[in-house]
């Protein structure tokens, strides 16, 4: 049948060109309150008064809610957020109280009412800031912190969250060998997601102590979990439940405002209520990306082989943890970007400061060190005199090589990243014409960048799926992977049609998440979904195939390891016209005279992630992730030597796919994150004002790519198998972004003949640049 | 969402939309005209504005007059800037409201909003400044045909309850060479950090400015500087630079060196025409 | 002389099909389509113009619905992506994958299908003019420049 490999359209999309699919914002039971925040208007303070009796006045309001009211903390790794501010606000834009009313214009009336009055304390801006001695603490108490997870270790009286260490071969030994060896600094500031839809939830509690709550979420049961946690409810009462989501980029991944609209629901009896932010909430109150400045040195012999490499990485977490610590961990563990390093000293630390707190974002981090890497490779190899492909191509990550965190990489764990640059070397000629004057005033250069990725999951994540049976012979298919736009529930389908030899149109797939009834996918992030949640539903389809065969065994006469399944049929091996139907026996098979037995097929299939191990706290050793998904990329861009302007007139990428599972969607995938490494690269960035807030805050200022400014787009892909994965396949829905930033900081460094190491690039920078006015605020 | 609530007038005469405001600023209502709304709409959403009542001025006949009566081109205050771009009746006009906004939102921006509202920029305005357009504004004693240029200065200066009816441009300015550049930061849909319009009338530059400083202008001692061919190409701009009437503006969008930077470019194309 | 004194009943043609609602005069046309009508094709993204989600027909041109007062569209005809019936630019988008999440899809199939009504000979000039309204978040935009030249018979 061949599903896998087979470019098919997304199961959802007919809805979505109609305008009859519906996000979480789309339906609304009667009777819906409306929930609004009241943000803080200060980054650092003690909250000293909250007059709420304004806002109280206002007709139609049934609530007005501060920290006070459920005072509790939250966090999946450091709990430290409370979800309405007690007692000190930590960011602009922290909620510091809710209005809940009959209408989103009187919540939104009495919300402008309610006066706080704050006691300012010095603001940790920068990371320099919270790094130095005796800084301000934005958190006092960080040793009193609960951990969710075992492996962090936040240092109490610092800012400091965790300090992740990978120590691998001899320092010494290894800058000896060195004949040459650059160092430079970098800086990718905090951005944000700007999934299209905002993000939005609703809760409703019954008497019966039910909590419902429908979310634009990547983490259905994480919020059932943490909820849980947070508030001490029983599991089983909270149900929660993800329909379509309009984007979310690792942003919907945490658990954020579903627990300001429990404790609304809460405030009003367990009436049903609804928070959705504003566009401008959604960047300002709601996490964003992390910030990260770096120090790298790395060293190699004349021939170009890598030799040492000395790391740092701070990254600014912002006001309360979130993942961030995960992502520094990531960092360190991943920090030398797709090369064999035998000699390696990373630290990576992890800072609060009193800006926007962080979470997932595409990438997870990995787009961060490899911007710093990939630019470090482009001094080296100007100091080298080498070809930046040449450094590249001699130092690619391959079998017998070790990871810094001392996994023994082959093909199979990571793919075959030279193989990448050589193919990308044919789509886009990296060996010549790197820079080139074509008109006066106008040059054109390319850069490139290679990176790697693996995921960062609890090490016993885990994935399901469940397959029932209709009486034509198709199949329904029911998991917790939520859909977002990556296609995962298509491409799930179609591993289950490959498995049951069967047409992708005669897979149903529940596009809805219940965790009542899905049975549990850890989140739908990491680009670990086809992977985790791919193994599952093999496994369910060899569940109900057994199944399957045993009944047709019976009504056959004959052994089941004689009986194939194709076709919504079970038949002979060796005489495929000899078969029975699925109608026949799914739901039990019936004789003549009225017998009957086998009752329904339910197909039953688990995963949980193999042998991941929490690193060593002193050098880092373990095993993080499953698999790496490696690859190569270039940019071209067209360079205004007078204006310092550019087109971006090509982009292109190369990935170890291990196996596509949809052509097309796989393309479109790797497009969509090499267009928003394009906005990282070029654009995209919080600008602060005096007051400490983001003033950039709406999508009329903070800037993403618009129709017209896409490049042309080359990419391809490599297959060599990963035996974990599902018919080979590894994880790349994030991987598109992750050496953008870089390659087009390297397309640009070479056009305009100064070093750029530091994103966005826009005209105005290189002009600084050149002027000498570049700041640097390691 | 709009948090607070307004009564909404759609008049179809200018005496009655006159009257209207008179009577609920009387009530105490704040009154505004209202044309697009786009500038009213968002920040009326962000409580950055409040009015009680709403005047929608496109139902009257004498704002959405477009065309030509006579030698002289005709623009009603309701006109949308689609309308402008699509009819190219004023190139230049025509190319610099095409770069306001975004192409969907032209359809509802008009002629009038740009230039009575408060976002700094109000573009549409430099092609008027430059082309020596009058302007027809009805108020409460009646209606006046005045030089753009007399009442507007950064912003156009009204009475209370004052509107804008129309501009007339003289259809000799319609034809000259033109230069329009829209710069920003780096998107192509953005504020400017500097917007460069110009006509060549009679061997003479006629050049108007916005993003630059915190309102758009027109300089008579810049356009001389720029047309003083005495002296070098470099010189006159040294020159007209010297001489821009307000601080160069500073904000998110670039620092006031670097629009200096960018606008010495510009001049020199400028000078190029 | 049309007015509305806070709140009131009016009567909107949308989708060809006359229909009541009572309305504030301060709210918008996306709150109506979304909050009155069920159409929830119109997307709030931004409430701020900027990214064009909400777009929907009037008269046959591209309006942001979060940009002009529901009491505004009286008078008017108004489509949104519900109102179309099959069209050609539907199809384009659904085979060139022209979307990911489908968040900003219907505001640019309603901008796209207007380009293509109001300019079938658009040059690619204007097409990114009138497509640089919208923003995609998923996507490269390059799907939806094959979507679009598909229907304007431009592709390659």
């Amino acid at each position: 049948m061949n599903a896998v490999g087979k470019t098919v359209p997304r199961k959802e999309a007919l809805g979505k060109v109609t305008g009859a699919a519906k996000y979480n914002d789309d339906t609304r039971e009667p009777g819906t309150l409306h929930v609004k925040m009241v943000t803080s208007t200060c980054s650092h303070g003690f909250i000293k008064s909250i007059d709420v009796s304004r806002a109280w006045a206002v007709p139609g309001v049934r609530a007005v809610v501060t920290g006070d009211y459920l005072p509790v903390l939250c966090g999946s790794v450091v709990v430290d957020h409370p979800p309405i501010a007690l007692g000190k606000v930590r960011y602009f834009g922290e909620p510091v109280a809710i209005v809940v009313a009959d209408t989103e214009q009187l919540a939104q009336q009495a919300a402008y009412l309610v006066n706080v009055e704050y006691e300012p304390l010095p603001v940790v801006r920068t990371i320099s800031q919270a790094m130095e001695e005796g800084a301000p603490l934005v958190h006092e108490n960080l040793e009193s912190y609960k951990k969710e997870i075992k492996d962090v270790y936040p240092i109490a009286n610092t800012n400091i969250i965790d300090h992740i260490k990978i120590r691998k071969g001899d320092m010494e030994k290894g800058w000896a060998e060195c004949d040459v060896v650059v160092e430079g600094k970098y800086i990718m500031p905090k951005s944000d997601h700007i999934a299209m839809e905002t993000r939005n939830v609703k809760v409703k509690i019954e008497p019966t102590g039910k909590v419902h709550i429908s979310s634009s979420t990547q983490s259905p049961y994480a919020i059932k979990n943490e909820l849980s946690k947070t508030f001490g409810l029983d599991e089983g009462d909270v149900i929660v439940t993800a329909p379509l989501i309009g984007g979310a980029f690792g942003g919907k991944a945490p658990v954020h405002l579903e627990n300001i609209a429990y404790i609304a629901s809460r405030a009003v009896g367990g009436r049903p209520v609804r928070l959705a932010n504003t566009r401008e909430e959604d960047i300002m109150v709601s996490p964003c990306k992390i910030g990260v400045e770096a120090k790298v040195k790395l060293g190699a012999t004349k021939d170009g082989i890598l030799k040492a490499a000395e790391l740092t990485y701070l990254v600014d977490a912002g006001a309360y943890a979130d993942t961030a610590p995960r992502m520094a961990k990531t960092i360190a563990s991943n920090g030398t970007g797709p090369y064999n390093i035998e000699n390696l000293w990373c630290d990576s630390i992890c800072l609060y400061t009193n800006n926007p707190y962080s979470t997932s974002f595409r990438g997870f981090g990995n787009t961060s060190y490899t911007f710093c890497i990939e630019r470090t490779l482009d001094k080296l190899a100007n100091a080298l005199n080498i070809s930046p492909f040449d450094l590249r191509l001699k130092n690619a990550i391959s079998p017998s090589h070790t990871s810094p965190t001392q996994v023994k990489i082959t093909h199979s764990n990571t793919g075959d990243l030279a193989k990448c640059i050589y193919r990308l070397n044919e789509l886009i000629n990296l060996q010549e014409d790197l820079r080139v004057e074509v008109a006066k005033n106008k040059v054109i250069a390319k850069g490139m960048s290679c990176f790697w990725k693996t995921s960062a999951s609890p090490t016993d994540a885990v994935s399901g799926a469940i397959l029932t049976f209709n009486k034509d012979g198709s199949i329904n298919l029911i998991c917790g992977a939520v859909e977002m736009g990556s296609g995962v529930k298509t491409a799930l389908a179609q591993i289950l049609a490959e498995k049951m030899n069967m047409e992708v149109d005669n897979i149903h797939v529940q596009m809805q998440v219940n965790t009542e009834s899905s049975p549990k996918h850890w989140k739908t992030v990491a680009s670990m979904t086809t992977f985790m949640a791919g193994r599952a539903v093999i496994s369910a389809a060899e569940d109900a195939i057994k199944q399957l065969r045993s009944i047709a065994a019976v009504v056959m006469r004959c052994d089941p390891s004689l009986l194939e399944v194709g076709g919504s049929k079970v038949y002979m091996k060796n005489d495929p016209d000899n078969y029975i139907e699925f109608k026949d026996i799914i739901q039990g098979y019936k004789y003549q005279d009225g017998n009957a037995f086998g009752g329904q097929i339910i197909g039953r299939g688990t995963y949980i992630m193999e042998n991941l191990t929490i690193l060593d706290p002193e050098t880092g050793k373990g095993k993080m992730g499953p698999a790496w998904t490696v690859g190569a990329q270039a940019i071209e861009v067209e360079y205004n030597t007078r204006e310092h302007t550019y087109k971006i007139l090509r982009a292109a990428t190369v990935l170890d796919a291990g196996r596509v599972i949809n052509p097309k969607t796989a393309k479109g995938i790797i497009m969509g994150g090499m267009s928003m490494g394009l906005g990282l690269g070029s654009r995209e960035h919080f600008i602060y004002g005096d007051h400490g807030g983001i003033l950039n805050s709406s999508l009329r200022t903070y800037k993403v790519m618009r129709f017209g400014e896409q490049p042309d787009y080359l990419v391809d892909f490599i297959e060599t198998p990963s035996i974990n994965g599902p018919y080979g396949a590894r994880g790349f829905g994030e991987h598109g972004i992750l050496g953008i930033p870089a390659a087009l900081a390297n397309a640009l460094t070479r056009a305009s003949q100064v070093e750029l190491d530091q994103v966005p690039i826009y005209p105005e920078l290189i002009w600084k640049t050149k002027m000498g006015g570049y700041h640097d605020s390691i | 969402m709009i948090p607070f609530d307004f009564e909404y007038y759609r008049p179809e005469t200018i005496s009655q939309a006159i009257d209207l405001f008179h009577s609920l600023a009387k009530q105490g209502k704040q009154p505004m005209y209202y044309a697009g709304g786009t500038e009213i709409i968002s920040m009326a959403r962000a409580n950055s504005i409040y009015t009680g009542g709403v005047i929608d001025i496109k139902g009257i006949l004498e704002c959405n007059e477009f065309g030509y009566r006579g030698t002289k081109l005709v623009i009603g205050s309701a006109v949308t800037l689609t309308n402008i771009s699509e009819s190219n009746l004023f190139p230049i006009l025509g190319m610099t409201v095409a770069r306001i906004a975004d192409h969907t939102i032209q359809g509802k921006i008009t002629l009038g909003g740009n230039i009575a509202g408060t976002i700094i920029y109000r573009e549409a305005a430099l092609p008027l400044l430059i082309a020596d357009s009058q302007v027809v504004i009805a108020g409460f004693n009646g209606t006046r045909q005045v030089p753009f240029s007399q009442v507007f200065d950064g912003r156009i200066k009204l009475e209370e309850g004052e509107l804008i009816v129309r501009f007339i441009i003289d259809s000799k300015y319609t034809t000259l060479p033109f230069f329009h550049r829209k710069i920003t930061k780096i998107d192509k849909i953005d504020y400017p950090l500097i917007t460069v319009v110009a006509l060549k009338k009679d061997e003479r530059i006629l050049v108007g400015f916005s993003g630059l400083c915190n309102h758009p202008f027109r300089s008579i001692e810049m356009e001389d500087c720029l047309n003083d061919k005495s002296i070098p190409r470099e010189e006159r701009i040294k020159n007209a630079i010297s001489c821009i009437p307000a601080p160069i503006q500073q904000d998110i969008h670039g620092s006031g060196e670097y629009r200096r930077f960018v606008l010495e470019n510009t001049l020199m194309d400028v000078l190029e025409m | 002389m049309i007015e509305l004194r806070d709140i009131g009943s009016i009567e909107l043609d949308i989708n060809g099909e006359k229909r009541k609602v009572t309305i504030r005069a301060a709210e918008t046309l996306l709150h109506t389509l979304r909050e009155q009508l069920g159409l929830t094709g119109a997307k709030p993204g931004c409430e701020n113009g900027d990214c064009g989600a909400c777009t929907v027909l009037v008269d046959g041109w591209p309006i942001k619905s979060c940009l002009m007062l529901t009491i505004e569209a009286v008078g008017h005809s108004i489509t949104t992506l519900e109102g179309l019936n099959n069209v050609p630019m539907q199809k384009a988008f659904l085979e060139n994958f022209g979307f990911q999440c489908g968040y900003c899809t219907s505001g640019f199939i309603m901008v796209c299908h207007a380009l293509a009504t109001i300019h079938p000979g658009a040059d690619n000039d204007t097409m990114a003019d009138w497509l640089q309204s919208n923003i995609c978040r998923c996507t490269s935009y390059e799907e939806i420049q094959n979507a679009v030249k598909r229907v304007l018979g431009k592709d390659d």
